[in-house]
């Protein structure tokens, strides 16, 4: 890999005026993924600024009427949160599944919901839209992991995130500090963009920016993920459903269905948490919002699987928030 | 005299038993040293430029950049201006750096350009197959379409497995180094007393004066045979710069080019009489192993004696990395096609599998040994408690099922010399240049020369792994056990021999009365007429004695064997709403006559059914169809499985009379051969439908449940 300036910052201000030099600054936090994108040669930073010594980026806080996660989490400590696993099953889900020690140890909650997608047009250099000499090699090409909505544009990726869905769904805000020092609030269903142009970002993160945070509301829900994947060992998901609902006597309010794996952002699944909305959720309100969750789904050449896959998440997702 | 012959059952103390590894420890502890980590002040890292496209011509090739870097000591074309490019991840151009930060960074700054062309990438439909190459075997057709015509039962079927490659862990390379004008190679290889005769142009130095080392390798799987173009690059820049010089090919070219298994696919029709006799089977396979030919599939597998057969085989030619052997060349593929078909023909004729198998079992050739690991395979599994006739697995969108297959293998052993020392101090070496892939030949030559001379197998120091040491053959083909334990048998008899003609004078009775046993020279049976074996060797004087043995052996005794069965059968359970497969047991009883250490040869299984259930499930070489690159050359998306995957796997190996007697047979093929077919006919069992093609991703499974309507 390219040589680069390493620097370890002990605290958060340093770590934003260390950034300011721009778009070459990246910022390292548990680096699963932006290490071996340098060795692969996809990115080449010319600084990266570690977090890992910032002790204000780290821990979980419950004390306030949000549960605040600090970006520097390690995915393993949020998932053995006791507040985060009585409310948010979802969540720990979601990192239980991720399958390798190492990721989880490593990984952290800000990384997590800024690292690239695992396309593989994108990681064998083709880039995020999979070009070669102005051709795009995804439509006709090996698509089966690829996204079945929001694939309009030329983004065709899904996006990697393991807490995006089920953070969506829990109504949850991520929190950026930048040069000019104020935090800047982001609700979760804003901060995953779908680039139109290769130069595009991927999150609402401005360049310069730094996650600090991330903010739950501490609100007792029904809410589960379910995840489908090819093998059990490490590996990605095929798709994955959030499903989170309010018990109102019996019946889901305020019901939020998020899909993952299946689009470059985390899927809002409109017309499957209004199947839910109201009603007992069980086997058969469930199927309905399965059903109701793929409508509308475009899926490419090789990937029409995963809208069965799509439907059958968000009906066991459904089924098991019943059962949180 | 001590007799090459096997001992008798009740006079081994060590063959047969479940032994350790010799080299288990050194293992575990990171104590042992791979290609990988040979190291030298001074050396160089080689990197390779390789062609990212399928079909191309080379425009030009711009080393400027990448030579203005200070640390590269050189960098090498390896093909030139319009040359043709037939797949990706052909060596272009190589680099040499002293650091291997340095080497990536001029491999990057290599600028090659291409004149781009369409390469072929699609093996899965008969219309790509090259005319030209056939390789028909049709006795008589009509004869063969009149019995499928008056078949009372009858399937038409297709059936396929993808490319996968060989993904050894350890990736292909050597280290070399030069020292008073020879050359010394510690290479990752399969073929250790033969690997140096592949280095003397490149080396520009006789066979002679290269010197070749492997104690460990970390994979090798058919696809590590030969010293490589890359070796070859190795040596050459070693001698060229007078330096040591590591080149281990990275893990995206390692998964290009360095090892794949042809895909296999097949159109086959067959049929039984109405109680499930099997009466024809006429198949049309083709299949590519890249730009190579293919050799055909010998169908049907096993039940070779089936009465009506026609085999039509075709060969795609296809812009990926050229095929090497893997595993039981072409019998998982064989054994898919002909498992498959005729578990289809079990279910239209409503049969139990289990019993159309034995129904059938005339028709190969071996019946008795398949009917008794058949017998013992379904008691093992539970198989009367589980078994149900196709798709008639109750309600639930999770469906269990069985499935069964057999396979076949040869195994006899390869040539190889041995030598045996004994030493005046009572040790004992013995040396032969044969490798251990980590299947534990190192373990079984020391077993075996333990054995023989009566000593504990710590006593022993086993050398193997270098061409110093007399020749001993490839490990391909599950030949190795069969020619190590001929050749250190005879050679530690041959020792033993020598020493007792030392000793008989002493204990006062003739040569042919002296047995070896229990660290003692004793007379036959009479263990209080006896020396201790220091005794014993003090008596050879100031010169130690080295026995010689080979396969064939000295004397002509035949150790070893050839011809193995093995049954396999896997208890799946399939999600017919998402399509995913999981294993909950998976069962091999596999022979191997006689067996020289319990332990290893079922690990070699347990390996083998790993290996099994990871083509069955996940291993898929994915190419991009414009470019022709190879999208998962990763471990992210070239899927293995993990311990979570395989569900519990049990071993059953058949000793005793009737196996032992036949002398020891190569194991390393046969287990792997069936996984693909029994999972596949579990499969189809549990959901009612054939999932025709490996591996068995749920994309492949929705779309078989979809089509036969059983999608949940």
């Amino acid at each position: 890999m390219k040589s680069f300036e390493y620097a370890a910052p002990q605290n958060l201000d340093d770590a934003i005026a260390l950034l300011a030099s721009g778009e070459a600054a990246f910022v390292l936090a548990g680096g699963t993924d932006l290490v071996t994108s340098m060795k692969q040669g996809i990115v080449s930073p010319a600084r990266l600024v570690s977090l890992k010594a910032i002790e204000e980026l780290k821990g979980v806080d419950t004390s306030g009427d949000t549960v605040k996660i600090g970006a520097m989490t390690s995915l393993a400590e949020l998932a053995s949160n006791e507040s985060v696993a009585k409310l948010y099953p979802s969540i720990v889900t979601a990192v239980n599944k991720i399958g390798s020690a190492q990721i989880v140890n490593m990984g952290t909650v800000g990384g997590d919901l800024c690292q690239y997608p695992r396309c593989w047009y994108y990681r064998n250099g083709f880039g995020l839209f999979g070009m070669e000499n102005g051709q795009p090699l995804i439509p006709d090409g090996e698509n089966k992991y690829h996204a079945i909505f929001g694939n309009d544009g030329p983004a065709k990726f899904v996006c990697a995130s393991s807490l995006g869905p089920a953070l969506v769904a829990l109504g949850a805000t991520v929190t950026v500090r930048g040069a000019d020092n104020q935090p800047r609030d982001i609700p979760a269903t804003e901060f995953f963009k779908t680039p139109q142009s290769p130069e595009d970002p991927l999150t609402a993160v401005a360049v310069g920016e730094v996650v600090t945070h991330v903010a739950i509301p501490a609100k007792a829900t029904k809410n589960a993920t379910y995840e489908i994947r090819e093998r059990e060992g490490l590996d990605w998901p095929l798709v994955t459903a959030t499903v989170v609902y309010t018990d109102n006597g019996g019946k889901a309010q305020d019901a939020r269905v998020v899909l993952g794996h299946v689009a470059p952002v985390p899927w809002i699944a409109t017309g499957a948490a209004a199947a839910l909305e109201g009603k007992a959720v069980d086997e058969s309100s469930a199927l309905e919002a399965g059903a109701a969750a793929v409508e509308g789904a475009t899926p490419l050449s090789k990937n029409g699987f995963k809208v069965q896959l799509a439907k059958v998440a968000v009906k066991r997702a459904a089924l098991a928030a019943a059962q949180a | 005299m001590a007799k090459n012959a096997w001992p008798a059952a009740d006079k081994r103390d060590l063959i047969g038993e479940r032994i350790s590894r010799l080299d288990g420890p050194v293992k575990a502890t990171g104590h042992a040293k791979y290609a990988y980590d040979m190291n030298r002040p001074g050396m160089l890292y080689v990197r390779l430029v390789w062609a990212p496209y399928g079909a191309a011509k080379i425009q030009s090739i711009d080393t400027s950049a990448a030579k203005a870097i200070k640390g590269v000591a050189g960098v090498w074309n390896e093909m030139n201006e319009g040359d043709e490019i037939v797949h990706a991840g052909q060596i272009v151009a190589t680099v040499a750096a002293t650091s291997e930060e340095i080497a990536q960074e001029a491999w990057r700054a290599v600028k090659v350009a291409y004149e781009v062309k369409q390469p072929q990438m699609n093996d899965t439909v008969l219309e790509n197959a090259d005319e030209k190459e056939q390789r028909d075997e049709i006795p008589d057709a009509a004869t063969v379409d009149k019995a499928y015509a008056d078949a009372e039962v009858k399937i038409d079927g297709h059936y396929g497995l993808a490319p996968i490659t060989h993904c050894c862990m350890e990736a292909h390379g050597q280290f070399a180094e030069m020292k008073d004008g020879d050359q010394y190679i510690w290479p990752s290889t399969q073929n250790v007393s033969a690997y140096a005769a592949g280095l003397t142009d490149a080396a520009g130095l006789p066979a002679s004066q290269i010197h070749v080392d492997c104690q460990y390798m970390g994979g090798g799987f058919g696809s590590k045979f030969s010293s490589d173009q890359w070796g070859a690059i190795c040596s050459r820049i070693s001698k060229e710069t007078g330096k040591p010089v590591k080149l281990m090919l990275e893990r995206d070219q390692e998964l290009m080019v360095a090892g794949a298994r042809p895909s296999a696919f097949a159109n086959v029709k067959a049929g039984a009489t109405k109680d499930g006799k099997i009466t024809v089977f006429d198949s049309t396979c083709w299949g590519s192993g890249g730009m190579g030919t293919s050799r055909g599939l010998g169908v049907p597998y096993v039940f070779g004696n089936v009465p009506n057969i026609r085999r039509v085989a075709r060969n795609v030619r296809t812009n990926r990395g050229s095929q090497r052997a893997w595993r039981a060349p072409g019998h998982p593929q064989a054994c898919l096609v002909t498992m498959a078909a005729l578990d289809d023909l079990a279910a239209a004729a409503n049969m139990d599998a289990l019993e159309f198998f034995l129904k059938n079992l005339d028709l190969t050739e071996r019946p008795d040994v398949y009917r008794e690991e058949l017998q013992i395979a379904a008691d093992m599994i539970g198989y009367k408690e589980k078994a149900h006739l196709r798709g008639d697995s109750g309600d639930g969108p999770v469906k269990r099922g069985l499935g069964i297959s057999i396979h076949m293998w040869g195994g006899g052993g390869h040539k190889s010399e041995c030598n045996c020392t004994i030493n005046p101090d009572g040790s004992v070496s013995v040396a032969l240049g044969t490798q251990d892939l980590g299947t534990g030949t190192r373990t079984v030559v020391g077993i075996v020369t333990a054995e023989t001379l009566g000593l504990p197998l710590k006593r022993v120091q086993v050398n193997i792994g270098k061409d110093q040491y007399p020749p001993s053959g490839a490990s391909g083909g599950s030949t190795t056990v069969g020619g190590v334990s001929s050749s250190s048998r005879d050679a530690a008899t041959n020792a033993l021999n020598m020493l007792l003609e030392k000793v008989a004078p002493s204990l006062g009775v003739p040569v042919d009365q002296l047995e070896a046993w229990d660290g003692k020279i004793q007379v036959i049976g009479d263990p209080s007429k006896s020396v201790t074996w220091e005794k014993a060797c003090s008596m050879l004087g100031q010169i130690p004695i080295t026995g010689k043995g080979s396969k064939p052996t000295s004397d002509g005794t035949e150790l070893d064997n050839s011809g193995v069965g093995g049954v396999q059968m896997a208890d799946v359970s399939v999600d017919t709403e998402t399509g995913r497969v999981t294993i909950n047991e998976f069962v091999a009883v596999q022979d191997c006559g006689l067996i020289i250490d319990l332990k290893t040869a079922e690990s070699q299984v347990y390996g083998a059914m790993i290996m099994g259930v990871t083509y069955a499930l996940y291993e898929e070489a994915i190419y991009d169809p414009i470019t022709g690159r190879m999208l998962n050359a990763d471990m992210e998306f070239y899927r293995l499985a993990g311990l979570a995957d395989v569900g519990t796997l049990k071993v059953h190996m058949m000793t005793g009379p009737g196996y032992d007697e036949r002398g020891v047979i190569g194991l390393g093929e046969p287990p792997v051969i069936s996984p693909g077919a029994a999972i596949s006919n579990a499969v189809a069992n549990a959901c009612g439908v054939r999932v025709p093609t490996l591996p068995l991703t749920p994309d492949r499974v929705i779309a078989a449940l979809e089509q036969g309507g059983k999608l949940a």
